[in-house]
């Protein structure tokens, strides 16, 4: 008989650890925890896979930017920009791009990656709002990712804006004319920021650098914990239907199986910003040249998740509030901040705005399909309308160039179009549902055909056979 | 026997997984998805590994390409024979190129010089082309088109070469076309319309210009029209062309005349400007991509489009393929 147990290499130390840490019952949890199979839950990873990217590859591009206005001339590596005077800052990137190794590679993925960043932010908003996932008791996470999305707009402007190449410095000097715009203290708070009136002190590049790099994106970072603690907390929001309901909660575990899948999905976003980045050439700040405040290019814009502003800034006619010689409010406030924040209004009020709609407070822990709901998915479908037009309004002189369309035509026709477009939206979405459900519920709208399957002396037969509907229809019959 | 009591098993558990799985079973899936993200990082950095020696290599290899097919020097242009379509209209007739500044090039081609049967083949062509709008005797007709006396041989010569005159409707924009006359018919029209006097045919030599002197101008003086890499945009009242297509001589004479809205800026730069600005011009048609696929060279429009449509569409699908789809 044994007495003392032979030691065992792997189980010994596991268990040394488990008893003093009492770490196997959390890890047993956590690896059971269970996550939602719908391909639409996995926006919102996507977004998060992207913020991950762009702290990889940011963390390479801060350690060799300059935030510097200093005079400096290029000596440099790129020929067309040999023995030009510029600020320290665009050299610095200047020098990224052409002389570190894998350089642009990586300024050209971070890029890429906010772009998409964006895109999946506004996506997985678009599944929140139409889902009505932002109901009771998820309200407060909602208003976290709400916060998110706008401070992923103000991050990515700072990080366009602190290379001062030339489409980013025609950037800085609008958003100094928009902060400015802001009735009664705008120009004191673009002073402020600015470190003195356009184009400011030299201050504002270490200003914008300890934005982009620190404040921000530790903001998001903290924001995006307490949203998955919280999610986690709160078990996710699942369609109804099957096994599921208010009290259950079914999904994949995390492991052996959703971890697996959701590294994939790592893979395949990061993969594809680096192809992004080693093959699709973004925002070439060597072929815009440095920033001069004289200086100007024809064609300029934002990156696309701010050309909603200048959209808005392009289509508002020339209204201004005055009092005699005082201009009260300016006419950038309306297209560049006031549009912004009812925008941002209407997202932050939305999960109040259903509620009062519908005199509904109760908990849901399912969701409802877009069709579900008709009108909110209508409003949402309005309020997109209203945003993507007026960014289409943003890039329109390049549409006029392409097109010969007159650019003033356009500019009327988009402004009927903002006005009207969340109108019909609201309308042709609304019907699309109801047509939608009325489709499912109706057992005479299926499928109706007949088979006609080929005999084996060659000739055809029309066989009296099941009709196919009950199977077809199937898969997008409702579950209830 | 027992062999195919095997197969008949396995098939059976294949039609089983099948059944369970309306695609493929998650790991398959699962596994697809990593091995498609592992291929996706190695060709970026394959793009990676690619991407270091042009980077080297622009520095000194690109100043000999922007120039080394345009025959623009007076001395070339003499010739009159380039390979490609471009060339052979910068490529002036030699009878009109070249003039005062140039000595080298002075071989008949001032206005003043042309010969009296040109200055009659032009004066015909004027009247059956031209005169309509511009008057018989060039002196422009009121609300229609502008007189012609004083705009020199440089004006004749730029409309005329680019295709954008003569128009259909006086009331339109020039647009750049296919010549609507020979090379022999535009010089009896430029000698003819020189002989009214005004400014030459510039000579124009971008092998004698400085990239980054050109690029700094044209950021100057030019981009605000016709956007920083010459990619044409809108303006207030009118269309702005991309440059793409223009030859340098193209170049220098709409800097002398000031064609359409645009301002005449010959004033204002030196004779190296003017050469820096045609080689920068002529550079702009292929600037150096070392990003990769340059999506048209006008920034965030393009770029947007790529992350909506292309990063946005594919990520959509691949979540699509790896999730669930059905609501139940």
């Amino acid at each position: 008989m044994r007495l003392v147990p032979r030691p065992d290499p792997v189980r010994d130390p596991v268990r040394f650890v488990d008893q003093r840490l009492g770490a196997g019952s959390l890890l047993r949890s956590t690896l059971r925890y269970v996550f939602p199979d719908h391909w639409s839950f996995m926006l919102g990873e996507i977004a998060l896979y992207a913020f991950v990217m762009l702290v990889a590859t940011g963390v390479f591009l801060s350690l060799n930017y300059v935030p510097s206005d200093e005079t400096v001339t290029y000596t440099g590596s790129y020929a067309p920009l040999q023995g030009r005077t510029m600020g320290a800052q665009y050299e610095s990137v200047l020098r990224i791009v052409f002389d570190l190794p894998a350089g642009n590679l990586l300024r050209q993925t971070h890029h890429w990656a906010a772009n998409v960043f964006v895109v999946a932010i506004a996506l997985h908003l678009a599944r929140i709002c139409l889902t009505g996932a932002f109901r009771r008791p998820r309200e407060l996470n909602y208003l976290v990712g709400v916060t998110m999305l706008a401070l992923a707009l103000v991050e990515g402007f700072l990080g366009y804006s602190l290379i001062d190449d030339l489409l980013s410095g025609m950037g800085l000097a609008i958003a100094y004319s928009v902060a400015g715009s802001i009735p009664f203290v705008g120009g004191d708070l673009a002073i402020l920021f600015w470190g003195g009136e356009y184009p400011g002190s030299s201050a504002i590049w270490p200003r914008m650098e300890i934005l982009h790099v620190l404040l921000i994106p530790v903001a998001i970072g903290g924001l995006l914990t307490v949203h998955l603690v919280q999610v986690i907390r709160q078990h996710h929001t699942q369609f109804p239907g099957g096994p599921r309901g208010e009290r259950a909660v079914v999904g994949t575990p995390l492991w052996a199986a959703y971890a697996l899948r959701s590294i994939g999905l790592f893979l395949i976003v990061a993969g594809l910003l680096l192809l992004l980045g080693g093959l699709v050439q973004i925002n070439p700040i060597w072929l815009w040249g440095p920033y001069e405040t004289a200086l100007s290019t024809n064609g300029a814009q934002p990156d696309w998740y701010l050309g909603w502003l200048i959209g808005a800034l392009r289509l508002m006619p020339p209204l201004e509030v005055r009092f005699g010689d005082y201009v009260a409010v300016p006419n950038p406030f309306w297209g560049g901040a006031l549009y912004p924040l009812v925008v941002f209004g209407i997202l932050y009020l939305w999960p109040w705005i259903d509620k009062r709609r519908w005199g509904d407070r109760a908990r849901h822990e399912t969701l409802d399909r877009p069709r579900d709901n008709p009108r909110r998915t209508a409003s949402f479908a309005a309020l997109a309308t209203w945003v993507f037009v007026i960014l289409f309004a943003g890039s329109v002189d390049r549409f006029a160039f392409r097109t010969l369309i007159s650019y003033e035509a356009q500019i009327w026709f988009l402004r009927g179009a903002a006005i009207a477009g969340p109108v019909v939206a609201y309308l042709v979405t609304r019907r699309l549902c109801e047509e939608l459900r009325a489709r499912e519920r109706h057992p005479l709208r299926g499928w109706s055909g007949e088979v006609v399957r080929a005999r084996d002396d060659g000739g055809w037969a029309a066989q009296p056979e099941e009709a196919p509907t009950d199977e077809a229809a199937g898969e997008a019959a409702p579950p209830r | 026997m027992s062999g195919h009591r095997h197969l008949s098993r396995a098939r059976r558990l294949a039609r089983a997984v099948a059944r369970r799985r309306p695609l493929l079973p998650r790991p398959v899936r699962v596994a697809a998805a990593i091995g498609c993200a592992s291929l996706a990082a190695a060709i970026g950095l394959g793009a990676l590994a690619s991407q270091a020696p042009s980077v080297g290599a622009q520095a000194g290899d690109e100043p000999p390409a922007a120039t080394g097919n345009t025959p623009t020097s007076p001395a070339a242009s003499g010739t009159a024979t380039g390979p490609a379509p471009p060339a052979a209209i910068g490529a002036a007739p030699p009878t009109v190129t070249g003039s005062e500044p140039a000595p080298a090039a002075a071989s008949g081609s001032d206005p003043a010089s042309a010969t009296p049967g040109q200055l009659a083949e032009g004066r015909r062509l004027f009247l059956s082309g031209c005169a309509s709008c511009h008057g018989e005797d060039a002196r422009g007709i009121e609300d229609v088109a502008p007189s012609l006396r004083g705009v020199g041989a440089a004006s004749a010569d730029f409309y005329l070469r680019t295709g954008r005159m003569p128009m259909e409707d006086p009331q339109d924009e020039p647009q750049r076309k296919e010549p609507f006359y020979d090379e022999r018919q535009i010089a009896a029209l430029v000698a003819y319309v020189g002989s009214f006097g005004g400014p030459p045919i510039p000579s124009v030599d971008p092998a004698a210009g400085d990239l980054s002197v050109g690029f700094r101008v044209f950021g100057e003086l030019c981009a605000g029209c016709h956007q920083i890499v010459g990619r044409g945009g809108i303006t207030t009242g009118a269309w702005v062309p991309g440059l793409q297509e223009a030859s340098p001589l193209d170049v220098a004479e709409a800097i002398e005349i000031g064609p359409y809205v645009m301002p005449a800026f010959g004033d204002q730069l030196t004779q190296e400007q003017v050469d820096s600005l045609a080689r920068y011009v002529t550079w702009t048609r292929q600037p150096d991509d070392v990003g990769g696929w340059g999506i048209g060279h006008i920034g965030p429009v393009p770029e947007g489009m790529v992350a909506w449509l292309l990063a946005g569409a594919a990520l959509l699908l691949t979540i699509r393929l790896i999730g669930e789809r059905t609501t139940r």
